[in-house]
């Protein structure tokens, strides 16, 4: 649940931008970017393939790496600023107080280590002093509380089920109890009783730690069974944010609504819809809202002039020209946009 | 019913491990169709594809095609059966050698099965295909595989399947790496080429919710049996056995009124030995009964249109064939488009 206002936030990112140089020019993959994440609040951010998620992600732990660079912004973390850091200062932060679960975080478990080492390996590299029979009782219970047998830990990752391996990677991102867990997508390969079992350890583990969680996904279906708060990106940029029921139930981003209508329930059958076109280059955004081209609402105005986030609802913000002319999103225009063909 | 595709009882084992166990289903002739396979991951959804596909052979039972068993063809008739039975795969990067352009895969088949006596007729069943899965052809052909993206990749899977203009396609997973959006469109183009090209489509997948919105019919496996099998709108609206009811209130929906309990899950592990007796989800089963360590319960029909190997429906009729086609309702051809 949304802690009290009062409390200052454990994770302030302010205007973060992140770019990958490339021949042609920057490709802005997370573009003046501002969150704010109070202590114990489950944050989610969705957006398409591409959309800066993982950049985001990475750059939220400084981790970025060449092409990419963090051109600008700052993060702020527990009142100190990850940006200024020093590389020491910055290794002891990382899984002690902010701890990334990284997109296929399954894959990157070490294949020839017994996981007890690795988890070990993980403490170790941050305490000193812990004697092996406190570092093995630590191991037993880090798997407990992701619901692994205390037997596992003998066992290679090739042993471990895809379920099994993404559990014993939140071991490992939770072994130093960090204030903040960041989450990219971490249950997309998995079916979806093992998706279920892992987001529930997820919040299981958030609860013991008391910790903050932005969780990464694709879609609003995960998502909305864990999240309090949920962001959408779009080109590098999030374009709305707010509670939950109101990013399902009242969107006010044309694509907030999109992304949410792509997703089919199972009570009715009805048509697929996917979202007509493609998000724009990077190194090449479109001047005006990022959105435009493939937006049935554009009009003139988000052609030429970027739009700024503005509240549109309680705690509710989006970037997006329609605000504040409108009270909340006007109908879908009826009739698919084909103005721009599926490549 | 004539059957475009029989699967008889069909077992795979390997070593001692019984991947897939004594599945019967018929794909009728008399309208495309499009059936979904369902079930955890190793619950044996690709297992059952490859045989399908001729890939491997079963250890117990037959695959027929056209009537003849795909393992006792002759050359010429599996050439023709590898032209009229196409698959799709999860995972675009293997498929593509990343030294040849996307074209390579396309004009391969052109050649093999010459279907086009001129390079330029070869050139026009190219576009056409790329065109109906919704690729623009001066923007895919000519680029190599890490020009496109995943979702692009799994389309240019899909035209090549088109090219050959098959009569069943077996897509395994075909969409589970893309994001909703693109995945609503790419299935959206099977669902054309169904109706439109009367293709059917066998559509392996854990992703209950695309399966009740393109497939007629659905077969829920758990460690190699079949758990519950019928109309989407049943197994999946209304499930009866206590694992696809399971895998239904697992679906992550947007949809806060549902939203997952704290109730933990037991766990197996998908390598587990398979039980010798009984039922194999008893393990797990929070309605477990003493029978259902005794035996493997039939397929009981519990209503119509689908049937549950599940003790629960014990006073149930119980289906009068092997085939779990038998419960199934006729495709849709008239569907909404
Ligand atoms: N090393 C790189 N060089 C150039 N561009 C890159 C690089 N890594 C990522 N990008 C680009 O940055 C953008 C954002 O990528 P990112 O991985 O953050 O997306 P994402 O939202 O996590 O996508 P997904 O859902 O597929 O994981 C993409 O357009 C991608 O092509
Ligand atoms: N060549 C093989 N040798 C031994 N065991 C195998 C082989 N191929 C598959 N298996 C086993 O058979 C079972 C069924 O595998 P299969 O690949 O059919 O599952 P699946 O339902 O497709 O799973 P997924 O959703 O993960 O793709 C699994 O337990 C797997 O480990
Ligand atoms: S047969 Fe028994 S164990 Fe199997 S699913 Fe039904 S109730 Fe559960
Ligand atoms: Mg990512
Ligand atoms: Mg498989």
């Amino acid at each position: 649940m949304s802690a009290p206002k009062e409390v200052d936030p454990v994770l302030e990112v302010t205007n973060l931008n992140v770019h990958y140089d490339t021949g042609h020019g920057p490709a802005k993959a997370v573009n003046d970017v501002s969150i704010s994440l109070k202590p114990g609040e489950r944050l989610g951010l969705i957006g398409e393939s591409g959309s800066g998620k993982t950049t985001m992600a990475t750059a939220l732990m400084r981790l970025t790496r060449p092409p990419g660079r963090i051109a600008s912004g700052s993060v702020m973390l527990d009142g100190k600023d990850i940006m200024a850091m020093s590389a020491r200062e910055l290794r002891e932060t990382r899984l002690r107080d902010i701890a990334l679960i990284p997109q296929g975080a399954m894959s990157s478990l070490n294949p020839v280590m017994r996981l007890e080492e690795q988890i070990i390996d993980a403490i170790v590299a941050h305490t000193s002093g812990m004697k092996r029979a406190a570092l093995n009782a630590r191991v037993e219970e880090l798997l407990t509380n992701v619901g692994l047998a205390a037997e596992v830990a003998r066992r290679f990752p090739h042993e471990l089920s895809g379920g099994m391996k993404q559990r014993a990677a939140m071991a490992i991102a939770t072994s130093l109890s960090p204030k903040v867990i960041v989450a990219d997508e971490p249950t997309s390969a998995l079916d979806v009783v093992v998706q279920r079992q892992v987001m529930q350890t997820l919040g299981r583990l958030q609860d013991g730690l008391g910790a903050a969680v932005v969780l990464i996904g694709h879609d609003m279906g995960l998502v909305a069974q864990f999240a309090d708060r949920v962001g959408v990106m779009y080109a590098g940029k999030i374009v709305e944010i707010g509670p939950v029921r109101q990013m399902i139930e009242a969107p006010r981003h044309p694509y907030t609504r999109l992304l949410v209508d792509s997703l089919p329930g199972i009570k009715v059958k009805q048509a697929l819809i996917g979202i007509p076109g493609l998000p724009p280059p990077l190194v090449n955004l479109p001047p005006g809202c990022s959105f435009s081209p493939r937006c049935p609402f554009a009009f003139e105005r988000c052609k030429n002039e970027v739009p700024q986030p503005q509240e549109v609802g309680d705690r509710q913000q989006a970037a997006c020209h329609l605000y504040p002319e409108h009270s909340a999103l006007p109908p879908m225009p009826v009739g698919p946009n084909d103005t721009e063909a599926q490549p | 019913m004539k059957a475009l595709m029989e699967v008889q009882g069909l077992t795979k084992r390997y070593g001692g491990f019984t991947a897939l166990d004594n599945v019967t289903l018929s794909l009728s002739d008399d309208a495309p169709s499009m059936t979904a396979v369902a079930g955890e991951s190793g619950s044996g959804k690709t297992t059952l594809a490859r045989m399908m596909l001729g890939f491997i052979e079963p250890t117990q039972g037959a695959v027929l095609y056209g009537g003849k068993d795909v393992a006792k063809m002759s050359a010429s008739e599996k050439r023709q059966f590898r032209r009229e039975v196409q698959p799709v795969f999860q995972d675009p990067f293997e498929v593509f050698n990343p030294f040849y352009r996307i074209d390579h895969v396309l004009t391969t088949p052109v050649k093999r099965y010459r279907l086009a006596d001129t390079d330029a007729k070869a050139q026009s069943l190219i576009e056409d295909a790329l065109k109906r899965v919704g690729l623009r052809p001066q923007d895919t052909l000519g680029r190599f595989p890490h020009e496109l993206s995943g979702g692009q990749r799994q389309r240019v899977m899909v035209a090549r399947a088109v090219l050959l203009r098959p009569r069943l396609i077996v897509a395994d997973e075909p969409v589970s790496m893309v994001d909703a959006s693109l995945r609503a469109t790419i299935l959206d183009e099977l669902r054309t080429l169904n109706r439109d090209l009367g293709i059917s489509i066998v559509y392996i997948t854990h992703d209950l919710t695309t399966a009740f919105q393109i497939c007629d019919n659905i077969v829920v496996l758990y460690r190699g049996t079949v758990a519950e099998a019928g109309a989407v709108e049943r197994v999946i609206g209304d499930p009866k056995h206590p694992y696809s009811q399971l895998l239904v209130s697992s679906i992550p929906l947007p949809d806060l009124d549902k939203v997952w309990g704290a109730d933990e899950i037991p766990v197996t592990e998908a390598n587990a030995a398979r039980l010798n007796n009984g039922c194999q989800f008893a393990p797990r089963c929070p309605s477990v009964m003493e029978q259902c360590w005794r035996a493997p319960p039939p397929k009981f029909v519990p209503d119509t249109q689908r049937l549950a190997t599940c003790f629960l429906y014990d006073g149930s009729a119980v289906a009068p064939d092997d085939d779990v086609a038998s419960v199934f309702r006729p495709p849709e051809t008239a569907r909404l488009g």
